[in-house]
């Protein structure tokens, strides 16, 4: 047990460097670890793009369809409905939707690749529930000058028929729109994004 | 930095006086002989698996999914759909095979240097216990992915139990929750599997643990350091600080342990079918039998034992005392030098023939004999009652070992060799 | 180990591979106490049954190719392989999505779906006797030897309700799929012993195939390749991460070695 001529730098040299050596190899040996909590290929197979036939949707109608656990509205906007839009911009928090909630092909007024389809996943950005869809054009309990649009029940947030958020509401942001693209004229696969505008 | 930790260490030193004691206790104050060999690894090793066991196991956890309709389909999917979920689950696998490997290493440590004489009584008495615990949560895990030979061992290790007296097939009923292997028992083994018994096992290598730095570790010269004091510091002339000494030590046995285990990992994940069995790729099936049930091979000297005698009672009989006998080695070993290079000669032979037996009853537990007589008599040879000849002999030799001892040791015919004052060895 | 070696089931590991020469010889020692006890028991089971080693590499993407190929071709139509989905099987095998679809997916089925053979449980029953089962993992139970010395082994039997037998799975309820490319074999009986069933003594050509016999045999290999990787798709990840941490070890334990060496200059 004795000390003298012990090369402390030499020693001291070598523990570092295990430690630094063994701190990397614990790095590495829990990266599987945590990497095994990301979504699972099969979790990955059932959020793949879902086709989606729109031909039968009426005019004004709303269809909500499954997308990786999360309801995805389509809705076929009529005239008059895109006809509120150009109107409201002074009542909302992000007319122009800067807020990047939205790919780039659908950051326009009506927030969409085709003017009367709006995609658009359908969870409001306050808390995460569904609102409701109210589209007629009337003097609502909650907005006197309604002109149709969504309105969640959780905590009153409102937003207008493109999904663009009202100003004095809990809902922070416009909700958000999924990437998708039109296979045909009466196919929408939602999920992709068109091959042009990727 | 330094001054952080130091502020830090004197902040809990004030609120929890008695932690540091604790530790200089159990690493920089214990004092573990400097002559250690190769086979003092084993313990930490034991360490490192069971640490490993329960970081994948929990993982595991989190992605299997017990019942029988669902069991074998979820650790599919661990192994191809979640990412990375194959590496966890062969080290996972990998692991169980390796603790046996560690254990019964570790435990012929005991019987070569006499580990388990006075006074270590307790500390071999509470490693049984874990060896025990330990069985019994590798058998339950080896059941839960549900493959066939899961089923069928399963089926095979329960029944077992139908041999206690009167309440017998009560029993087997009772643990199974069923008159088969199924659902229930899936989903008790689980629960018993990832909570009951890792607890227990915990508990138990800490006592353990604890129990052993009462006395002190043994040495190959199973020579007591505490004997041989510096009378100026009063400590062990021949014993060295655990910390930084065996630590360093021992990371490069861990080192060297974690290569040979991410080999097989990564190129053997199931050697040969040994550590992962292929009729467990099958799903569960009570409708056809493999072709051998066998349990895994870290069973397979006890199951060897059972195999071998013809009456069903008895066979689980000398099954369960083989085991017991094991518990009691302490007393049954009256020889007063403990370390196998000053005993007599008598020992040495039985003690290899004792490993030898083990070995070879492994063998038969695991159906090679059955292939390998054949080949040593001609394709003629009458297989069966070979093996079971030979499987007498070794059950005899087993039981045998333990008689032997006892009056070998107790009755003076041992002729041992002077043991030194002091270890010899040790320092590089 | 000559090259005519058969083994029963999968390979066994080799004790030299294990054995790194160049580690401290007290390392080596360690090894071997180890590598007796893990594998004393595998060597002494060494041999068995008559199959021909396989011989695939589950690396080589174009055999998995070709066999995935021949595997969709032969024998999709009955057998499931419920574990793999298509877009694994595009990602592993280095093939994009719509050539999966297109070459593959014979069931009009979704990349993301998993390979389930359209036919229905109880025809199939009717038909064979037995429903296919499904292949996911029959390379893992069986190993790859048997699946490739079985595709080999079909012979003629009018005895057999489907014309076929075979001698490695005796009775088998499945005809050779693949006889236009081998040919159809005919067994020749040993002289049989008295009281038994006469035994195959060996397999003869008796017409010809599309392919030779080499060409058959690599084709066979190719399948059994195929099945083998489909049996665990993370082998291809698993060997490539191998060698990284084996040398991440090797190196971490040689530092630890020399911190080891020179705390112990202390002990006298």
């Amino acid at each position: 047990m004795a000390n003298e001529g012990v090369n402390q730098g030499r020693r001291r040299f070598l523990t570092g460097t295990t430690a630094v050596v063994g701190g990397i190899g614990a790095a590495f040996a829990a990266t599987p670890f945590i990497k095994s909590w990301q979504p699972s290929e099969r979790a990955k197979n059932a959020g793949a793009p879902v086709l989606q036939d729109i031909s039968k949707i009426e005019p004004g109608q709303k269809i909500s369809v499954l997308w990786r656990g999360s309801p995805v509205w389509i809705v076929n906007r009529t005239k008059a409905m895109l006809d509120t839009l150009p109107g409201l911009d002074g009542r909302l928090r992000d007319p122009k939707s800067l807020v990047d909630n939205q790919p780039k092909y659908a950051q326009n007024e009506n927030r969409s690749i085709k003017p009367e389809w709006l995609v658009m996943i359908g969870i409001c950005t306050h808390l995460g529930c569904s609102p409701e869809y109210v589209p007629e054009i009337k003097p609502e309990p909650f907005d006197p000058e309604w002109k149709g649009g969504f309105f969640c029940p959780c905590h009153k947030s409102r937003y207008d028929i493109s999904g663009r958020v009202f100003q004095g509401v809990p809902a922070p942001a416009n909700m958000v729109v999924p990437p998708y693209k039109f296979v045909d004229d009466t196919h929408i696969l939602i999920g992709v994004n068109p091959e042009d505008k990727a | 930095m330094a001054n952080v930790f130091t502020a830090i260490g004197n902040w809990v030193n004030e609120r929890a006086p008695g932690m540091m004691p604790v530790y200089r206790k159990h690493m920089t104050e214990y004092y573990a002989p400097k002559n250690f060999n190769f086979w003092y690894y084993f313990g930490v090793l034991a360490i490192v698996v069971l640490v490993n066991q329960i970081l994948t196991g929990i993982f595991l956890t989190m992605f299997y999914k017990p019942g029988a309709a669902t069991a074998f389909d979820s650790v599919e999917y661990i192994m191809r759909d979640v990412d990375w979920g194959w590496l966890i689950r062969y080290m996972h696998s990998t692991g169980a095979s390796m603790f046996f490997i560690v254990i019964y290493l570790h435990m012929f440590r005991g019987l070569m240097y006499g580990s388990y004489k006075k006074p270590r009584e307790l500390v071999w008495l509470l490693g049984m216990f874990i060896f025990l615990a330990l069985m019994a949560e590798a058998f339950m895990g080896y059941v839960l992915p549900w493959g066939n030979m899961s089923f069928w061992g399963a089926k095979v290790i329960i029944s077992l139990f139908g041999a206690v007296p009167l309440i017998g097939d009560t029993l087997v009923q009772w643990i199974m929750g069923d008159y088969n292997p199924a659902d229930a028992t899936l989903n008790r083994f689980f629960a018993l599997h990832v909570i009951a018994l890792p607890l227990v096992l915990l508990l138990l290598v800490v006592l353990h643990i604890f129990a052993l730095h009462e006395v002190g570790s043994n040495n190959p010269d199973g020579v007591e350091i505490k004997k041989k004091k510096d009378p100026a510091t009063g400590k062990p002339l021949d014993g060295i600080p655990f910390h930084p000494y065996y630590t360093v030590h021992d990371i490069v046995g861990v080192g060297f342990f974690l290569t040979i285990c991410a080999f097989i990992i990564f190129y053997q994940p199931t050697v040969g079918g040994w550590f992962l069995e292929n009729d467990n790729f099958i799903q569960a099936n009570p409708l056809v039998t493999p072709p051998e049930i066998k349990p895994v091979w870290y069973f397979t000297p006890f199951y060897g034992i059972l195999r071998v005698i013809p009456s069903k009672g008895l066979g689980i009989f000398a099954m369960f005392a083989s085991i017991v006998l094991l518990f009691l080695l302490p007393w049954v070993d009256r020889g007063a030098v403990k370390s196998i290079r000053y005993r007599g000669l008598g020992y040495k032979i039985a003690l290899g023939l004792f490993a030898l037996t083990f070995l070879l009853l492994g063998s038969i537990g695991a159906g090679l004999t059955g292939e390998a007589i054949p080949k040593l008599f001609g394709a003629s040879a009458d297989v069966t009652s070979i093996e079971m000849h030979f499987g007498w002999l070794l059950v005899l030799m087993y039981f045998g070992y333990f008689i032997y001892l006892w009056v070998y040791t107790a009755f003076g015919f041992e002729k041992t060799k002077p043991v030194p004052e002091r270890v010899t060895g040790g320092g590089h | 180990m000559s090259s005519s070696m058969t083994t029963r089931v999968q390979k066994r590991p080799s004790l030299a591979a294990l054995l790194n020469e160049n580690l401290p010889a007290m390392m080596r020692k360690a090894a071997f106490v180890f590598a007796c006890v893990a594998f004393a028991a595998p060597v002494l089971a060494e041999e068995g049954a008559g199959l021909q080693v396989a011989n695939t590499k589950v690396g080589n993407i174009a055999s998995l190719q070709r066999g995935a190929r021949l595997y969709f071709n032969y024998c999709s139509g009955c057998h499931s392989i419920k574990y793999q989905s298509y877009s694994r099987l595009a990602e592993d095998l280095k093939l994009s999505p719509d050539e999966v679809l297109k070459n593959f997916a014979f069931t009009g089925a979704k990349i993301g779906d998993q390979i389930v053979s359209n036919m229905p449980a109880d025809h199939a029953q009717e038909w064979f006797g037995k429903a296919p089962p499904d292949l996911s993992l029959e390379a893992r139970a069986k190993g790859p030897d048997w699946i490739y010395t079985y595709l080999k082994s079909f012979y003629l039997d009018p005895s057999r309700p489907v014309g076929w037998n075979n001698t490695v799975f005796p009775g088998a309820s499945m005809p050779n799929v693949l006889w236009e490319l081998q040919g159809t074999q005919v067994a020749h009986y040993a002289p049989a012993k008295p009281g038994e069933e006469p035994a195959v003594e060996k397999l003869e050509l008796a017409s010809k195939g599309s392919l030779s016999a080499e060409e058959f045999d690599s084709a066979a290999r190719d399948i059994t390749a195929f099945l083998q990787y489909v049996g665990e798709p993370a082998a291809l990840k698993r060997e490539a991460v191998g060698v990284w941490a084996i040398l991440y070890l090797v190196f971490f334990t040689f530092l630890a070695w020399l911190l080891n060496k020179e705390y112990w200059k202390d002990v006298k």
